[in-house]
């Protein structure tokens, strides 16, 4: 649905006519747009924070602490400050990337980030490849063959991604493709034998073990990867698949797709080099934002299949009520949707011609 | 009875309506024929009432207690039979009877979520589009900057913040629901706001208030009620979701993520009870998708792709 709603945003008559102000003007707004967004972000989980019933006092000191230690605590913590001085000092420590301290892992949260997040993108990073591939070549046929059975194959595959809770297809790939066929590796990133035989390098497991030339570790980290990763890429194939055969039928009822018929030119031809050329920078954002759907989207799959990404630590560390943990976790993958959401907006007004 | 049919047929397609209500029967009467030629959306519609029918009669269908549980030793985690219809869970409780009561609360949540958001959506969407100026600036910069957020994570944190619970659930959902109503709402007053007929209004003294409560938000109903019901598989998705991180509805209570995150711990060997409430939730998204797509046809020819 914010996919959706990205795109209607996208290309609005309004955000069209902000991209007439030229190339400089556009990545200005864009600066812009990027700053204003990401500071409200940083506003609502500033206001979350404070809104939590948990005294975050009682939290470090615990309840038999004396009322001047409580008082000192308070203190250090800046509670007793008027708000809006918390707030300056929250928003200067969200800008250089520090969130206080996990009281789960004792490690500061941009720590526990930096290790956590590589395995989301990892994830995240192959569905979307395992989407764009499928999805694109699925919705060109159904849009060439509109009506036809294909076409609505393709439908109902859209249809019930759009329907299926994601963790609970999880389960039930758990269930078939590791309990009962035996074909891939259970939840995890990796065999316990082979953990920590490679050194992160990038936190990508693929990559490092492939580089360090550990292909044991590679092939452990496929079977790992493959189920969550086909998973989304599913969610990522029903609407990528979806918007394409919008796009290309839009393409398709142009008058150059008549010229090029008409020139004589193949149909193959016409359908792959004129029309799905001329949708691809919409088709771009809606790959960037779908990107960005499966980075946030990951909290449920990962929790399922026990991934060790950013999802599984901040539901992990909200069942501890581990708020720095939580608004941490909540700001960068935040931060990383936001980002992805107008860069999608921002190479659709750069790249296609028409909107200069 | 035949005759009856057909005149009321002509009554409520007739091209000079006696009546305001007769305009407006005859006008919903044109709808729900352009509806019932599509069987999809018709399939939509009758998950959707099937939906609202188990809610409504729950305690007539159930055939056990939802919540009290049986004997536990020897009816846990039975396998779907003659007693008990779908299985039993952990608790020795009627999966079957526990479903039906479900359908209550995800009933409730769709219902809620709608009621708290369409109408912060449409009051943004509507006075930002028809003040314009810095008031539509402001307003629209504030949307963007929801329509950006990423809002199954929020929902999340807002959750973590206010306490586990199926109304803060409630509450964080509509929170990040209202931003593409205000946008829609919005699109919609810019091409009804300098129409003749809210000019004529306006030389008659109607106010500001008056115009958009009565004459702009009734035009606005329609694309934001299909756009609404787009969103509700979306909105039980996301319930079900936080139900299954344990951060919704809580333990006794029968809400059908919830029940999926019980029967997790037994996926292995008695995988009906994380199997069955999946399956239903994923039917009444269905049904809420085929009935938003069917609805975006019929009332909205505008907004079809």
């Amino acid at each position: 649905m914010s996919l959706d709603s990205g795109l209607m945003a996208a290309t609005t008559p309004e955000r069209r006519g902000r991209a007439a102000l030229g190339l400089a003007g556009g990545i200005a707004g864009f600066l812009l747009t990027l700053a204003i967004t990401l500071f409200g972000l940083v506003v609502v989980t500033f206001v979350i924070g404070r809104i939590v019933p948990i005294d975050p006092v009682l939290a470090v000191v615990g309840d038999r602490a004396s009322a001047a230690t409580y008082q000192r605590v308070r203190t250090e913590m800046g509670l007793d400050l008027p708000l809006v001085e918390q707030f300056r000092i929250y928003l200067v420590k969200a800008v250089t990337g520090d969130f206080g301290r996990s009281v789960l892992t004792t490690n500061p949260v941009i720590e526990d980030i930096r290790t956590y997040f590589p395995a989301t993108i990892e994830l995240a990073t192959l569905g979307t490849l395992i989407g764009t591939l499928i999805g694109v070549p699925l919705g060109v046929f159904a849009a060439v063959r509109s009506g036809s059975v294909l076409d609505h194959i393709v439908r109902i595959i859209g249809l019930v991604g759009y329907s299926v809770p994601i963790f609970w297809l999880g389960l039930m790939a758990l269930l078939l493709f590791y309990a009962k066929l035996d074909w891939v590796a259970g939840p995890g990133r990796i065999d316990i034998a082979y953990d920590y035989l490679v050194t992160p390098v990038t936190g990508l497991l693929l990559v490092d073990s492939l580089m360090q030339g550990q292909i044991d570790v590679f092939w452990n980290a496929v079977s790992h990867i493959i189920l969550p990763a086909c998973l989304l890429g599913y969610f990522s194939l029903a609407y990528i698949s979806r918007m394409t055969r919008a796009l290309v039928l839009n393409e398709l009822a142009q008058e150059y797709v008549v010229t090029a018929r008409i020139k004589g030119l193949s149909e193959a031809r016409v359908v792959w080099r004129h029309a799905l050329r001329n949708a691809a920078v919409p088709l771009l954002t809606v790959v960037v934002l779908s990107y960005a759907t499966l980075l946030e989207g990951s909290v449920l799959t990962e929790t399922v299949f026990s991934w060790p990404g950013i999802g599984s630590y901040i539901t992990s560390s909200l069942q501890n009520a581990d708020m720095n943990a939580v608004l941490g976790g909540t700001l960068v993958v935040g931060a990383a949707f936001v980002t992805l959401n107008l860069v999608s907006d921002l190479l659709y007004r750069l790249l296609d011609p028409r909107t200069r | 009875m035949a005759g009856t049919s057909s005149s009321l047929a002509a009554w409520l397609t007739t091209a000079e309506p006696q009546s305001r209500a007769q305009a407006r029967l005859g006008h919903a009467w044109q709808g729900f024929r352009r509806l019932s030629r599509n069987p999809t959306a018709m399939a939509g519609l009758a998950i959707v009432v099937l939906l609202i029918f188990v809610a409504v009669f729950a305690p007539l269908l159930a055939t056990h207690s939802p919540i009290a549980s049986g004997d536990l030793r020897t009816e846990r985690l039975l396998p779907p039979g003659p007693v008990f219809w779908l299985g039993t869970d952990d608790q020795a409780r009627d999966i079957y009877s526990r479903l039906l009561y479900g359908s209550r609360l995800t009933l409730a949540v769709v219902i809620l979520v709608s009621v708290i958001a369409t109408p912060i959506g449409l009051a943004i969407g509507t006075i930002s589009g028809y003040f314009g100026g810095w008031i539509d600036r402001i307003l629209m910069r504030i949307t963007d900057i929801f329509l950006a957020f990423p809002r199954l994570v929020l929902a999340l944190a807002f959750v973590a913040a206010l306490g586990p619970g199926i109304e803060n659930a409630i509450i964080a959902i509509a929170i990040t629901a209202w931003p593409p109503y205000a946008r829609l709402a919005r699109a919609e007053t810019l091409t009804i706001r300098n129409s003749d007929f809210i000019h004529a209004v306006r030389l008659q003294g109607g106010s500001s208030l008056r115009i958009l409560l009565k004459h702009i938000v009734p035009l606005c109903l329609s694309s934001v009620t299909v756009r609404v019901t787009l969103d509700m598989a979306g909105i039980i998705l996301t319930a079900a979701g936080l139900g299954f991180l344990g951060l919704g509805a809580q333990p006794p209570t029968p809400e059908w993520g919830t029940m999926i995150a019980q029967g997790r711990r037994f996926l292995m060997d008695q995988w009906w009870v994380a199997a069955v409430p999946g399956i239903a939730i994923f039917v009444v998204s269905l049904g809420f998708n085929l009935l938003g797509d069917g609805l975006r046809d019929a009332l909205d020819p505008k907004a079809a792709r």
